[in-house]
């Protein structure tokens, strides 16, 4: 698979975030705007140009303690503010297996 | 059972601890990803949609009830609670953190169970029949070359950095069981005129992206020489495999470049130069290992029992008892199928509670033992047949007796993009529906033998190209679609299914699946015709139409 950053080009088509998943317990993190990962969508920095996407991808994966396999994902915004996942695979990433689970943690 | 030795003990407790270094190095940044990635991969360790995804070997399919429950242990432990059984012969934990894995592989090693090349461009795990050394009629049990196999490979420097991932199943029955026609190599037991035993060898199967039916390379290879003539035909995969390109690295498309011809050609002149080896197996090695296998003290048993032939009045007891039971080579006892697929659930997973309850039933009615198939069902390879009607209920109240091996509901699906970070689309909740769909027993009993199988991409983890009626999931438009094929099969006489129109919807997969059902049973000759013969004999053409009539 090639790496985020050996993509020549990164287009976005409209605001979105860079997520990965925690390092020590593979949790799906998002990069903040401080720098830092949280858990929590609403918290993840937006970006809405390919060179801010491109920027905010360099600094997440220069942390490879912190959180692995970083890529960029699409979001919508809401008038209010509140971000949602952009496609159906980030709304699963985010929510959890859209099947029950046997036995919930 | 097979009982390893200080050998295989001793290997297993020392990849436990340099893996617990391994991690360790990583969590404090002494080694980066890049540098880990492989080291995880070779202890079966996958990043996953949520989590890492932890995937346990169960060589040949065979497991005792200590092995299952220390499986529960590690499910309820490290994970959610619950295991998914694959169509390898391994199972799945979908949610373990990085930092607890060495612990779990810890307690795995007590009991003789690894993650060793369950992932990664090695040799996987050889898979077999699992009614291997119980089904009548085999020609011997083929857990003993897979296990001859299995230490040859495990670890071998050559094998270790392939050009793609390689995967053997051998099978040692006229039904192919293991579907050995989708492998890399599949190996069929044979016996040649002066009754010796041997294989025939197939190579170049596979699914995923490019699907292709493996060939008979050679028609009889002795057993003593099994080990060289596999060697030869992975020194010319990988003197000649593509290591360029991810999409054609896998042997299938080099057998199918150079042409079965030649590429057997390209083995035999290998072969000959290392055939009269040290490869050349003793019959003592051979021995040594059959020794290994010790199988239940049986006891001399009526083909017919009481118990038997009076719960034969339970119509959900017969019900059970004609679709799960099957028989043994011993008379007296049967091999139960315990299906992993109950109305409306995942298929192949289970709960530690079940783990653990069907370990106590293996031990009650089964000496102990437990198979995994490829069909993510389980099985009871030694039950008395007079113990038949305790188990069923037993089974019931677990929630495991469901009355559906091989019929539609006994679907195989991949986890799809519940769990999956390649996949397109989901596989499970198709499955879910369809169980429910067709949870009427009588109705799929009246439909008879029909495999579904689904995958979520096209990597092909569900086997959809060889389900009776495949269904593979792909994203277009930011949508998830399904494309239908049918006729495919992966026992003895393997084919690949043939599309049947365009992809479908999520919410349609089911009435589509219906449609083609409805067509078989109004195009059948006779109720005996099974799905996949009508489509043999009449092709796409009338489904399409079908199906596709009001679309």
């Amino acid at each position: 698979m090639t790496s985020p950053l050996e993509q020549k080009k990164i287009r976005i088509a409209g605001p979105s975030v860079v997520t990965a998943n925690r390092t020590w317990d593979g949790a799906v993190v998002y990069r903040t705007a401080a720098k830092d990962w949280s858990a929590d969508l609403s918290q993840a920095a937006i970006v809405c140009n390919s060179d801010d996407a491109k920027a905010l991808l360099a600094e997440s994966v220069a942390d490879d303690v912190g959180a692995v396999g970083a890529y960029i994902a699409p979001v919508q915004v809401g008038d209010d503010g509140k971000i949602e996942p952009g496609n159906l695979r980030e709304q699963i990433r985010r929510t959890g297996v859209t099947i029950g689970q046997p036995v919930q943690a | 059972m097979y009982a390893y030795d200080e050998i295989d003990r001793t290997l297993v407790n020392e990849r436990v601890s340099e893996f617990r270094d391994q991690v360790k190095r990583r969590l404090s940044g002494e080694l980066t990803e890049d540098e880990f990635k492989l080291l995880r991969l070779q202890n079966g360790v996958y990043l996953q949609l949520h989590a890492y995804m932890f995937r346990v070997a169960i060589p040949y399919g065979t497991l005792a009830s200590k092995q299952l429950r220390r499986l529960a242990h590690v499910a309820r432990t490290y994970d959610r609670g619950y295991g998914h059984f694959t169509t390898r012969q391994n199972i799945q934990f979908n949610w373990i953190k990085l930092a607890e894995l060495p612990d779990a592989l810890a307690d795995l090693a007590e009991v003789g169970i690894h993650a060793m090349q369950t992932s990664g461009n090695n040799m996987r795990n050889v898979t077999s029949d699992q009614w291997a050394g119980v089904a009548p009629g085999e020609i011997e049990d083929p857990r003993i070359w897979s296990e001859l196999i299995r230490q040859h490979t495990t670890l071998h420097p050559e094998f270790s950095f392939l050009p793609r991932k390689f995967k053997i199943a051998i099978t040692a029955s006229d039904h192919d069981r293991a579907a050995i026609k989708i492998h890399d190599i599949g190996l069929r037991l044979v016996r040649n005129e002066k009754g010796e035993t041997g294989f025939e060898v197939l190579v170049g199967g596979g699914l995923g992206r490019t699907p292709f039916i493996a060939k008979t390379i050679k028609h009889f290879v002795h057993g003593r020489d099994i080990l060289s003539y596999i060697e030869a035909i992975l020194r010319v995969y990988n003197q000649y495999g593509r290591r360029d390109n991810i999409y054609k690295a896998r042997i299938k498309i080099l057998v199918h470049e150079l042409g079965i011809e030649k590429f057997s050609r390209e083995v035999e002149d290998e072969w000959q130069h290392i055939r009269n080896s040290s490869l050349q197996i003793d019959d003592e090695v051979i021995e040594d290992i059959r020794s290994r296998f010790t199988y239940p003290a049986y006891e001399k048993l009526p083909h017919m029992p009481d118990e038997l032939r009076q719960a034969a009045a339970d119509p959900d007891f017969e019900a059970w008892r004609k679709n799960s039971v099957a028989a043994h080579k011993v008379q007296g006892y049967s091999i139960v199928t315990i299906s992993l697929k109950p109305t409306g659930k995942p298929p192949g997973d289970a709960t530690a509670e079940q783990m653990d309850a069907l370990a106590d039933l293996a031990d009650k009615y089964s000496f102990g033992e437990i198979r995994v198939g490829h069909e993510q069902n389980l099985a009871l390879p030694h039950v008395a047949k007079r113990d038949l009607p305790a188990l069923w209920k037993a089974l019931d109240k677990l929630g495991l007796a469901t009355p559906n091996v091989n019929l539609i509901t006994d679907i195989i699906a991949c986890p799809g993009l519940d769990y999956c970070s390649l996949a397109n689309a989901r596989s499970i909740p198709i499955a879910q529906e369809l169980t429910r769909r067709f949870a009427n027993h009588e109705l799929a009993n009246l439909i008879g033998r029909l495999h579904i199988n689904i995958s979520g991409c096209i990597n092909a983890c569900g086997h959809h190209h060889v389900g009776h009626i495949g269904i593979l999931g792909v994203e277009k438009n930011g949508e998830e679609v399904y494309q239908i094929t049918i006729g495919g099969r992966a026992d003895e006489n393997a084919a690949l299914g043939n599309l049947i129109g365009p992809g479908v919807k999520f919410d349609e997969v089911a009435d589509v699946v219906e449609d083609v059902v409805e067509a078989y049973l109004a195009l059948r000759e006779r109720p005996e015709e099974l799905f996949i013969d009508t489509v043999k004999r009449l092709g796409v053409e009338p489904f399409k139409e079908r199906v596709y009539a009001t679309r």
